[in-house]
């Protein structure tokens, strides 16, 4: 903090300890133990138990206040007593008014809506180093503040401010104790050394080290290995810019620069004054007691106060006032001169006075523009000053902002004295302190006023959150025979029919026409029965421009609703980027990529689904084929969500025999997976356990007889009532698996799930190797679900682990009966092909979103053994015998 | 297999108020015991510099002569205190 601590041999301090006497180290432990039982005994201590000893503190302080600055300057021969007697009231009466309502005890903060508590924790013992310039002051503070925090401080002054150092420790430390301060809690060391100190930075019992003073203290205790708040020195740029109040901020700078002889070191040094105001300025400078330098008394001064050698201040002139500078230095001033004023062409060697001054010695730059004040300011800031302390004066709010963006300073006081401004609760409203963190341009771990909050160890206690879950599906939903009649409720001018070829040529298309709003323009897009291509999305939206439509009505299975979907989308907000929507998520609500919510055109999007598998007709998700750049999007957001759903069985009661099997498994899948999913709730349970009974119940009988209406009608609605469960609750490495191993061997996405699901059930069902974090769930559930839907499948079995092999050979008879392969190798696979392909179906399984929900993490290897199992099949015994061995949860 | 179980030489219940001198006393009945010493600070709630002199001391001598020592209900609290001045590794303890 001061020039006598800038002078470089202090940069030299030893970092071994090893000349130090026995008896001095016995000395140093000493002390060392008295203060770490002191800081143990304190931990015992409530808020009141503390609060009871800071006040007395603080009125013996205020009551020192003019003893302390006596001494203070009489030892120093540094700074002004009336000064160091301020210093002392801020140091106790200011520190205090800010700390004494904080809680520093147990729990100081609650978060509620975070579901977060701060607890504070004391650091223990702390090694505080204190400068010359503010011995009393700075001691005052610190004693207070550790106080407060509970903890204990062996204090180490600058020897030569010892003695008036000691007395200000002795007075806090009898007034601590009297009040119940546990014995030991401030010691202050007697003929301090820079190997004592050394000894006590590197000390395991001491916790933090606190040292105010110049860059050799800083960067001995930064070098330490203990964590440290370093405050060093600075150089603090003013810039005095046209439209300021000359007056004040001249009068301002008198006050800060001669405050205490000018030792506190977020004092002006270098006023950049636009060359409008700059004559003024000086006038006005020289009006109120300060004494314009020439070019020769300028040079004078820069062969005088600074060392040629080091272009360090000399520790002389630190702290004294301007007359005496000028008497010593012989040059000719006033006996009133309160201020030495020296200007100066540029910043740097070749101009010495532009380093820190801690004396009443002000150098003065003209400015030709704002941009070069603004320059010369930052090479005042960046020589020494770093992080420290900036001052301006300015009306112009641009002016000020810019200042701010481009000088790194702690503290950037804006229209008031920088010593006093950046003390803090005089002048504006930053925290009082005597340290100044000068952030990582000084070499700091902060830059912030230190106080209390630096005195502890904050600890945060996080409870488990709770986030809010949802459950978001179409709000129409028209169900059953004939639901399609409902289609006439919705208005429309213009209305587009998205289908495939196969709808028209059976008739569906002309049902769907004489159900939509009379007079209603109805064009029809008929588009490949295949997963959606982005050249079919983009004629889709130029047909919707074209048209202008307001409706859009997708008829057909998954690919044909999802190539709705996107159409909409781009015909809604044509400047939506599909790729950038596409991108990789973890947590809906913390996604990086927001769907667009302003809208360009409007249309209404009925789905009309004509398969029972996918549920498209009320899911959030869409699947595009980029043929140019060979690859697949997944589009999922719940603005992709159809406005309606029409789930009319006649529409699937033609679907042929494989298709309905297929499709149904699909159903079935993702109800089972999201029953286990981690982010099932109630609400996607209700639904999927309706679906999983559905498909058992229904599944068989729509296949083998697809003329069965009930049949056809409970399994479509199964599907889309597994939809809108899996549409909230996700699904899980079933669907990785099948989709990696479906695109890989073109194998239909129902059969692909049909080859893996027994297994992937067995493998959730046992202990997971690795389990997956989730917030939403509550222990690992997922073997207990799956017989809970034995359960409710009347499947039997006494214990968790029959009733889950009742589960998976209740599905191995559905999938006979549904006539499926039972092995990959059933398709003709061979073992060589399925060898070869096994490194990319777990790359792609695991890129999968899809298993990101499931119970249990997959493992790569994992992901191996399952594809294994399902290339060799028949593993429902199998892979329970392995649940059960595994042993349940 | 013979279980041997320890034997509680001295068992003694520490108060709040007088946490110094009753620790003093306690050491000066060390001379007398063998074996094991309960210390019993169910009733303590804080301990201040000195008690904590007096208990590292206690220790110290229960130490010397091979005196295993045992502190009975001492609070989370007390724990952490002596824990912070490494003094809990002298002592077990039972709740």
């Amino acid at each position: 903090m001061s020039a006598i601590e800038t002078a470089p041999e202090t940069l030299k301090i030893p970092l071994t300890a090893e000349s130090l006497s026995p008896e001095r180290i016995a000395y140093l432990e000493g002390l060392v133990s008295r203060a770490r039982t002191a800081a143990a005994v304190f931990t015992q201590f409530t808020q009141e138990d503390v609060d009871r000893i800071v006040r007395p503190m603080v009125l013996a302080g205020l009551e020192q206040a003019q003893n302390l600055a006596r001494l203070a300057v009489e030892e120093t021969r540094l700074g002004v007593m009336e000064d160091k007697v301020i210093k002392n009231m801020v140091a106790s009466e200011f520190v205090y008014d800010y700390v004494k309502d904080k809680r520093t005890v147990g729990i100081i903060r609650e978060i509620p809506e975070r579901n977060l508590a701060e607890i504070a924790e004391p650091i223990g013992v702390l090694f505080s180093l204190t400068p010359i310039t503010n011995p009393t002051s700075t001691v005052l503070f610190k004693c207070i503040v550790a106080i407060k925090t509970r903890n204990a401080v062996i204090f180490s002054a600058h020897p030569k401010a010892w003695r008036c150092c000691s007395e200000a420790v002795k007075i806090m430390y009898e007034t601590a104790v009297k009040h119940g301060a546990p014995e030991g809690i401030f010691s202050c060391l007697e003929s301090p050394t820079l190997l004592d100190n050394t000894y006590l930075m590197k000390h395991k019992d001491i916790g933090l080290i606190d040292a105010t003073g110049g860059p050799g203290v800083v960067k001995a205790a930064y070098s330490s290995g203990k964590p440290a708040l370093g405050v060093g020195p600075g150089n603090t740029p003013v810039y005095l810019e046209k439209s300021a109040d000359v007056n004040t901020a001249v009068v301002d700078i008198i006050i800060s620069k001669t405050f205490d002889n000018g030792t506190i070191c977020a004092s002006e040094q270098t006023v950049v004054i636009d060359d409008e105001i700059y004559d003024a300025t000086l006038d006005k400078f020289a009006e109120l007691g300060a004494h314009i330098c020439n070019e020769e008394e300028t040079k004078l001064l820069e062969r005088t106060v600074i060392d040629p050698q080091t272009g360090f201040m000399q520790p002389m002139a630190v702290g004294q006032k301007a007359t005496d500078i000028a008497r010593f230095i012989g040059l000719a001033a006033k006996p009133n001169t309160k201020l030495l004023i020296a200007p100066i062409r540029g910043v740097g060697r070749e101009h010495p006075l532009s380093v820190e001054k801690l004396f009443p010695v002000l150098a003065v730059y003209r400015a030709k523009s704002v941009a070069d004040a603004l320059k010369v300011c930052i090479d005042v800031n960046h020589a020494g000053g770093l992080g420290h302390t900036a001052v301006i004066f300015s009306r112009n709010d641009e002016v000020i902002r810019k200042f701010g963006e481009v000088i790194n300073a702690g503290r950037i006081i804006v229209n008031s004295p920088g010593a006093i401004g950046a003390l803090g609760a005089v002048y504006n409203d930053l925290v009082p302190t005597f340290s100044f963190g000068c952030g990582t341009g000084g070499g700091n771990s902060t830059t912030d006023n230190v106080n209390i909050y630096h005195y502890l160890n904050i600890k945060r206690l996080a409870r488990r959150t709770q986030n809010h879950m949802w459950f978001r599906v179409p709000n129409q939903i028209y169900f059953n025979m004939n639901a399609v009649e409902n289609l006439g409720q919705f208005p429309s001018r213009c209305t587009i029919i998205v289908t495939n070829p196969a709808m028209e040529q059976i008739g569906h298309v002309g049902i769907v026409r004489r159900h939509v709003c009379p007079k209603t323009h109805i064009h029809v897009l008929v588009i490949p029965d295949a997963e959606p291509e982005v050249k079919v999305v983009r004629q889709g939206v130029e047909a919707l421009n074209f048209y202008k439509a307001d409706q859009i009505i997708a008829l057909g299975g998954g690919s044909v609703i999802d190539a709705a979907k996107i159409m909409k989308l781009q015909y809604e907000s044509p400047d939506a980027d599909l790729e950038e929507l596409a991108a990789p998520f973890l947590d809906l609500r913390k996604r990086v990529v927001e769907y667009p919510t302003e809208k360009a055109n409007r249309a209404r999007l009925i789905a009309i689904a004509t398969t029972s598998g996918t549920g498209s007709e009320v899911t959030p998700f869409a699947v595009l084929t980029d043929k140019e750049r060979g690859r697949k999007v997944t589009l999922a957001d719940y603005s992709l969500s159809p406005d309606v759903a029409i789930v009319d069985p006649q529409f699937v009661m033609s679907m042929p025999k494989g298709l309905t099997a297929d499709t149904g498994i699909d159903c079935l899948t993702h109800a089972l997976e999201a029953g286990v999913s981690n982010y099932a709730s109630p609400y996607t349970d209700s639904s999927a356990i309706q679906a999983i009974q559905l498909a058992f119940k229904y599944l068989p009988a729509a296949y083998q007889n697809p003329q069965d209406e009930e049949a056809r009608c409970m399994m479509h609605n199964a599907a889309c009532i597994a939809a809108m469960a899996f549409s909230n609750a996700s699904v899980g490495v079933n669907h990785a698996l099948a989709h990696a191993f479906g695109a890989r061997f073109r194998v239909a996405h129902g059969r692909a799930n049909a080859l893996m699901l027994p297994h992937v059930i067995a493998y959730n069902a046992a202990v997971p190797t690795k389990f997956m974090p989730s917030p939403y769930t509550q222990g690992y559930v997922a073997h207990r679900k799956y017989a809970s839907f034995a359960d409710l499948l009347g499947l039997g079995g006494d214990t968790v682990e029959q009733k889950v092999q009742n589960l998976l050979a209740a599905i191995e008879k559905l999938l006979d009966q549904l006539e499926f392969p039972r092995s990959i190798a059933e398709l003709g696979i061979s073992k060589e092909e399925f060898e070869k392909a096994i490194p990319d179906l777990v790359k792609a399984a695991f890129d999968d979103p899809s298993w990101r929900s499931n119970p249990r993490m997959p493992l790569m290897t994992e992901l191996v053994e399952l594809l294994w199992k399902a290339y060799h099949g028949r593993g429902a015994g199998k892979a329970a015998e392995q649940a059960r061995q595994g042993g349940a949860v | 297999m013979t279980v041997h179980m320890a034997t509680t030489a001295a068992f003694l219940k520490i108060e709040e108020q007088h946490v110094l001198s009753a620790l003093q006393q306690a050491g000066a009945k060390l001379e007398n015991v063998n074996g094991e010493t309960a210390l019993d600070f169910s009733s303590v709630s804080r301990i201040d510099a000195r008690a904590l002199q007096a208990l590292e001391e206690f220790a110290r001598i229960a130490h010397e002569k091979g005196i295993k020592v045992v502190i009975r209900g001492a609070s989370v609290d007390i724990y952490k205190v002596l824990k912070l001045v490494k003094l809990e590794r002298s002592f077990s303890f039972v709740s």
